[in-house]
């Protein structure tokens, strides 16, 4: 074309992706915004523990038990004297570690597993969602068991552990709308196009369906956090001295006429951590429709 | 003239639970280099899936592919393996669709989708691949290419989002550009707007279109040479004026008694009576035979063989109908 020379291409305009448009709306969304900052803060926070809290989160002091807040300990005194605050934060790096790794484990996992067994249909796809029924099949407890006697107790494992299991309906999600999305005409153009099918999955399909992804996903991560909580409680998961908000709750409850602090300072901190997610992924999923506001 | 693609007796089936369906028994034609070929049928008369099923866009099963050629350039697609087919299919081959609503997907820019398949066949950059985009969507007539290009597809209308599939699907500047029903969707002052620019790209570039539509309106303002089928079968083919004028063939005649007249007065206008037979029980012979004023006792048990009546203008009827 002999006029190609003459157009002008704004620079921020060639390939902007959906990811680059749907930041970009995300920024603007000001509750996502709050979230996303004090995510981040929790996280620099959580990260600096060991610089950041006053005492160590194992040192009993026993003459000072169920302490109220005060300024030596801003969140006060659990039942063996240990430092609340403290306790907070280091039990603030399993959980979100926990809740964030696990989720992204069933994401990646369930995602591609989804995608790929809808996709395909037919056999394959029968095939692979009696996989999955198997799986759903077998209690969740059982197989935390199971891991832990054959590797040992390790905190990976736990990882692991959830996310293997919360996967499964991640899974069926993806697969569903990969199902009614195969059939709309925008794939049949796309391979018609002569697109290749990886990219069809890829660019086509995923991000199709990644609206119901990132809700469930908010959901996801509260999840994996209480089951935590749980394994803990069955000496499963985070062992004393270690805490993990779950561990913490747990505790704050038995002593919650005593003294109340001791729960709600962990509650309170898993309630905002949750607060952010759900406010984040909201945002990420208006900001990632195009149908959404654009300005 | 070489014909630039040649469907030589081809048959594709639907092994389905209730029996085996012939979608396309047995068809033939072929289409020159330049022009635009004319399919024509009602709906079910297996005027897309005989294009579908060649490019392999039809999962299999339940389509299989039992017999013929079909030759582009001289090649046989159905010979090809899955990834060179890909390579023609976008590139030297492209298709528009009948739903522009649909045809574009929601999540990406409209540019983004425009350009993938010079991206993927050209290796073109991104950038010279943006260029390209624009100055095919001004071809098709998109004021201010430049801003559509970053928009979403929402944004736009049907007639517009149509002129985007076509853009897209003449990026890479193919040979043969295969139209099904591109305008039934969309409204008849659009309509007209849409073949305009199919007409006016066609000047400028001589790729062929093959168009399938049920339209004969759109046949006779586009087509060189027109197809018509019914039930799976060619029933008549020809220039655009033997069909019109001149047609022997029963159904065709029909079909185009059925369609409204500007310049006749009509009370009523005249219907072929009855439906389409079910694809799986098709009796032995002539497909039509239910349908049919002229029908014979041969019809029933064998399919009439292919009659010339001048070069180029076939049927397949048994019956001698008045010129």
């Amino acid at each position: 074309m002999s006029n190609s020379a003459t157009i002008e291409i704004e620079e921020n305009e060639v390939g902007t992706s959906l990811w680059k448009d749907a930041f970009y709306r995300l920024k603007k969304n000001r509750f996502a915004r709050y979230g996303a900052y004090f995510l981040l803060f929790e996280c620099v926070v959580f990260l600096l523990a060991p610089v950041i809290a006053p005492y160590g989160f194992e040192v009993q002091n026993l003459e000072n038990t169920l302490a109220p807040p005060s300024f030596p300990h801003w969140f006060g005194t659990d039942s063996l004297g240990r430092d609340l605050f403290t306790r907070v934060l280091y039990g603030g790096r399993i959980s979100m570690a926990v809740g964030v790794l696990a989720s992204l484990v069933s994401v990646i996992v369930g995602v591609v597993y989804g995608a790929i067994s809808g996709f395909i249909g037919g056999r394959t796809d029968n095939a692979m969602m009696r996989i999955v029924d198997i799986l759903y099949a077998l209690p969740f407890i059982f197989l935390v068991i199971i891991l832990m006697v054959y590797f040992g107790r390790n905190i990976f494992l736990l990882f692991i552990a959830l996310g293997l299991t919360q996967w499964l309906t991640m899974a069926r999600i993806v697969r569903g709308q990969v199902i009614s999305l195969k059939h709309k005409e925008f794939i049949e153009a796309a391979h018609s196009m002569g697109i290749s099918e990886t990219s069809i999955i890829l660019k086509h399909l995923i991000p199709n369906s990644i609206g119901p992804v990132i809700v469930y996903l908010t959901l996801t991560v509260p999840s994996v956090i209480l089951e935590e909580a749980f394994l803990s409680f069955l000496g499963l998961g985070v062992q004393a001295p270690m805490a993990s908000w779950g561990t913490l709750i747990s505790d704050g409850v038995s002593v919650m006429e005593i003294a109340p602090g001791v729960l709600f300072f962990p509650a309170v901190s898993l309630a905002l951590s949750l607060f952010s997610l759900n406010f984040l992924g909201d945002g990420l999923r208006d900001a990632l429709d195009p149908k959404g506001a654009r300005d | 003239m070489k014909p630039i693609l040649e469907i030589k007796n081809f048959q594709a089936h639907f092994h389905t639970r209730r029996g085996i369906v012939k979608a396309v028994d047995d068809i033939s034609y072929q289409i020159l280099p330049g022009e635009t070929l004319g399919i024509v049928g009602e709906s079910g008369s297996g005027k897309s899936v005989s294009q579908l099923s060649y490019l392999r866009l039809l999962p299999s099963p339940p389509l299989k592919i039992v017999g013929g050629e079909v030759l582009f350039h001289g090649k046989d697609l159905l010979k090809m393996t899955a990834e060179e087919l890909r390579q023609v299919r976008g590139n030297k081959i492209s298709m528009i669709f009948q739903e522009p609503m649909t045809s574009l997907n929601p999540y990406m820019k409209v540019g983004t989708q425009l350009i993938e398949p010079l991206l993927i066949h050209r290796g073109h950059s991104q950038e010279e691949a943006w260029k390209k985009g624009i100055l095919e969507l001004k071809r098709v007539g998109i004021s201010d290419p430049e801003k559509a290009m970053s928009k979403y597809p929402h944004e736009f209308s049907g007639g517009m989002r149509q002129r985007v599939m076509i853009a897209m699907a003449l990026t890479t500047d193919p040979e043969l550009l295969i139209a099904d029903e591109p305008t039934t969707a969309l409204d008849v002052t659009v309509q007209a707007q849409i073949l305009d620019i199919l007409k006016n790209i066609q000047k400028q570039t001589k790729m062929a279109i093959l168009l399938i539509t049920h339209d004969l309106g759109v046949i006779a303002g586009l087509a060189d040479h027109v197809v018509v089928m019914y039930a799976g079968r060619v029933f008549e083919k020809g220039t655009a004026a033997d069909i019109f004028e001149k047609s022997q063939h029963p159904y065709s005649r029909a079909l185009l008694k059925s369609t409204p007249r500007i310049d006749a007065i009509q009370t009523q206008l005249p219907v072929i009576a009855g439906t389409i037979p079910d694809l799986s029980k098709l009796p032995p012979g002539c497909p039509f035979y239910d349908r049919c004023e002229n029908r014979m006792d041969i019809c029933r048990s064998v399919f009439p063989p292919k009659k010339a009546i001048d070069p180029g203008h076939e049927t397949y009827c048994y019956a001698e109908m008045s010129r």
